[in-house]
């Protein structure tokens, strides 16, 4: 699928492109980025958080934007994982991060999904959560997970 | 519990994973919305839903789920059956219904995977 991988000893980067309407697709970076990191050995708490929230930005790119790209960089102290898309992008954020709040069509609630959870999962998962958004250029989502606090059980 | 026992006690069909039931199973969650699903099971247990498309099949993956229950009589499409094969996820389907399931299985041992939300859950 045109993954971009750059690995060293204590640095990883993957990207992988994910096309929006293809409902098929969502879930497939989660998989990959949840075999990379546990090749790497990361704490399976961390591999965990990193999955929910890759899985989630999917079923968000795959919803509402024409085109996305999922970035995983791992360094010693934390995972980060960054969601871009080009897409509608969202008007109100506040709104859009609220419990509950969607716009989600009926296909994206028949898959189980577009009940206004997925930015408020996407954010607890994380230690620091950003977002920003351009009304009808796209949404970018910067996520960051700290390792040493995922071994703590 | 050994998922043999949960089929017995559900009276179900194995769909995918006849080889598996002699896997433990302590715990189960039961949602047909995937983000709860994803927001409060923990890896091991048996995911309870009415759902049956292929997104369930994905989010018991990324949760490293045991098993899958679907209640309800519900027969998934091949895609779905075809991706809990590939996963090596089993997959039953029982006709009680959800609450009947969960009371069940809860009667003979089978806990909640989370007993109680807090009210934002932030670490596993």
């Amino acid at each position: 699928m045109g993954a971009v991988s750059v690995c060293e000893q204590h640095l990883c980067e993957h990207s992988f492109p994910v096309n929006g309407g293809n409902f098929d697709e969502a879930g497939r970076v989660s998989g990959k980025i949840k075999t990379i990191l546990k090749g790497m050995g990361i704490n399976n708490d961390v591999v965990r958080m990193a999955a929910v929230i890759t899985y989630e930005s999917e079923i968000n790119i795959v919803s509402y934007a024409r085109h996305g790209m999922i970035r995983l960089h791992v360094l010693p102290e934390h995972v980060e994982i960054e969601a871009m898309d080009e897409g509608p992008g969202i008007p109100d954020i506040r709104l859009a991060i609220q419990q509950g709040w969607s716009t989600a069509t009926d296909k994206i609630r028949e898959m189980g999904f577009g009940a206004g959870m997925g930015l408020n999962n996407i954010r607890n998962f994380s230690d620091i959560f950003h977002i920003s958004s351009d009304v009808g250029k796209g949404t970018r989502l910067k996520m960051i997970i700290h390792i040493q606090q995922g071994q703590d059980p | 519990m050994l998922l043999r026992e949960v089929q017995k006690i559900l009276d179900a069909e194995v769909l995918v994973g006849a080889d598996k039931l002699d896997m433990e199973v302590h715990t189960a969650f039961g949602a047909d919305l995937m983000s709860d699903v994803l927001a409060f099971a923990d890896s091991g247990c048996l995911l309870l839903t009415g759902l049956t498309n292929p997104q369930v099949i994905r989010t018991a993956d990324v949760l490293d789920i045991a098993a899958i229950i679907l209640v309800r009589g519900k027969k998934p499409p091949p895609e779905t059956l075809r991706a809990a094969s590939d996963k090596n996820i089993p997959v039953l389907s029982t006709r009680y219904i959800l609450f009947e399931s969960a009371g069940r299985l809860y009667e003979k041992g089978i806990v909640g995977s989370t007993q109680k939300v807090d009210g934002r859950r932030v670490r596993l």
